[in-house]
């Protein structure tokens, strides 16, 4: 096989790129591999990661820049308050600082969150027992709204009455968790 | 020390137990990522901030007895040997980065080497549980019995859309990595694995070995863990990755019986050159062990060897890394002088076996 670049030697490395869940096969020769830098896997060593595979998704979202145009004037930086960790550093490291920077950054996790894990943005598994008593009734609350809403737009007002009953029995006994204190 | 009583102290339960589906899966195990509301990740935290974590996790945990799981010892990283750090990396209850890369690292170990918690690696808490076979919804159910006794005490980083909060985005949600050690000569030698590998890639799972991340498939033996986690519930994951798994399992063996058919007398005589080496050998390099350790383990699922306890595999794949065999050894050994001692430790091995066959025991 001869060199996809320079169509002259060898080909001798072999890469498989997944960009998007679509696969593309380069075959090249070492030299113009190492210009093209795609040997940065291999001199990576074990400082390569997860996280400088972070710091590209975050580069290749149109989606995210957008969003950073918008909500960031260049001469503002966000900052958590907690931790000082910037958004620039949280792309760069791949790594948040605290658990502030959740919510620090929050309007712009949703892109790397759904490449990382295949579309999904928020948490369906595990509540912490003590200090998640009311979230996991609020979380009930939610997804009853979402059904309700759509056997509305069905126009199916039986199963959707029912649904309200439902989330209203609930409210008040969120409303009574709350009122009396964590159990 | 003699050998029978270094391998007493070496060999975790999950290494010479046979669980559910064991001649094909060697260990299951559930980990889960947690830390703490007050503190800041690891990435960033503070000397002191990290000595408070330890005081903290210490407090709850040692010298509790915590119910289905009993006591935990604690290990501070820096008052261990390079060489401890290195046997507990190999035998998997910690991570390298943990053994390297974390001054103010810890652990705790439970006695059966089931339970470890890394403590100040890239979280806070990194809660694991190891069992033989495929078991993995009992590994999950210890891991969270655990979860929720540290949690009745220390307030964990969660958020109600993103869930446990970790230092890496690849991990928030449920925090939980299942993964399962299968050994599959059946597939590599019928070449099917090269197809089934971009497969499982597909269903969100990932295909590494022995070693975790980078490591490569020695002694055909592969990790399967899950990608997500994040928007799936742990028993989804679970059980995702358990039906995955199990058809892995039924491919396995129907390649293994199509082998035993077709192979004439090639695999049986595969299977006893490898025996020959291991049983002989005076010098031999880890590749070459693994590779010889899975025809013979093939072996004796196939029936062609008997008498040799099937644990085998499991326990010397890990006991013939570098680490064990310098502790055996008692100091550092290069390269060569491993080679030399790894063949040495591997005919003991075997003689043991057939003592304890003569002796009609196999007690270890």
């Amino acid at each position: 096989m001869i060199c996809e670049e320079c169509n002259e030697r060898p080909a001798t490395m072999h890469f498989t790129k997944i960009i998007n869940g679509k696969k593309t096969e380069v075959h090249m020769c070492e030299r113009c591999a190492q210009e093209k830098g795609e040997m940065f896997m291999l001199n990576g060593g074990p400082g390569f990661s997860i996280n400088n595979l972070l710091a590209g998704l975050f580069n290749i979202d149109p989606g995210f820049q957008q969003a950073k145009a918008n909500a960031l004037p260049k001469t503002e930086v966000l900052r958590c308050i907690r931790c000082n960790l910037t958004f620039s550093q949280f792309v760069h490291i791949g790594k948040f600082g605290c658990a502030e920077c959740y919510e620090t950054f929050k309007d712009h996790l949703d892109p790397i969150l759904k490449r990382v894990h295949s579309g999904n943005t928020s948490h369906h598994g595990k509540i912490p027992k003590r200090i998640g008593g009311s979230i996991h009734i609020k979380k009930q609350i939610k997804d009853l709204k979402q059904q309700l809403k759509q056997f509305i737009e069905h126009e199916e007002f039986e199963k959707a009455a029912e649904i309200r009953d439902q989330v209203r029995s609930l409210e008040k006994g969120a409303d009574n968790v709350e009122g009396g204190g964590q159990q | 020390m003699s050998l029978e009583h270094f391998l007493q102290k070496a060999i975790s339960s999950w290494m010479n137990e046979e669980g559910p589906d064991s001649d094909i899966v060697l260990s299951s195990r559930i980990r889960l990522a947690r830390n703490f509301k007050d503190f800041s990740f690891s990435t960033l935290f503070s000397q002191e901030e990290a000595m408070q974590i330890i005081n903290v996790i210490k407090d709850c945990l040692n010298d509790t007895d915590i119910p289905e799981v009993g006591r935990l010892e604690f290990l501070q990283m820096e008052s261990l040997q390079p060489l401890d750090k290195l046997v507990l990396v190999e035998k998997h209850l910690i991570s390298p980065n943990l053994a390297e890369d974390s001054p103010y690292g810890a652990c705790l170990l439970s006695a059966n080497e089931e339970v470890s918690i890394m403590v100040n690696e890239e979280d806070h808490l990194r809660i694991q549980c190891l069992y033989s076979g495929l078991q993995l919804n009992e590994a999950l159910q210890r891991a969270n019995a655990l979860d929720d006794f540290i949690e009745g005490q220390i307030d964990y980083a969660f958020d109600e859309e993103r869930g446990y909060l970790t230092s890496c985005p690849t991990n928030v949600g449920t925090g939980l990595r299942a993964s399962v050690m299968m050994h599959l000569p059946g597939l590599v030698l019928t070449n099917q694995i090269n197809h089934l590998i971009p497969a499982i890639n597909q269903l969100g799972l990932v295909v590494r070995g022995i070693y975790g991340e980078g490591s490569e498939a020695i002694g055909n033996i592969f990790q399967i863990s899950n990608q997500i986690t994040l928007g799936k519930s742990e028993t989804d994951i679970v059980e995702d990755l358990t039906s995955v798994v199990q058809q892995i399992i039924a491919q396995e063996r129907s390649a293994r019986e199509a082998l035993v058919h077709t192979s004439d007398i090639q695999l049986e005589d595969r299977v006893y050159r490898s025996f020959g080496i291991l049983q002989h050998a005076r010098v031999i390099e880890t590749k070459e062990a693994a590779r010889c350790l899975s025809d013979v383990r093939l072996g004796i699922d196939l029936g062609y060897i008997k008498n040799i306890s099937k644990g085998i595999l499991n326990e010397l794949m890990i006991l013939t890394q570098p680490g064990f065999l310098q502790k055996y050894a008692g100091g550092p050994l290069r390269p060569h002088e491993r080679d030399i001692r790894r063949a040495a430790f591997i005919r003991e091995r075997f003689d043991l076996e057939k003592k304890d066959n003569s002796e009609g025991g196999n007690s270890l």
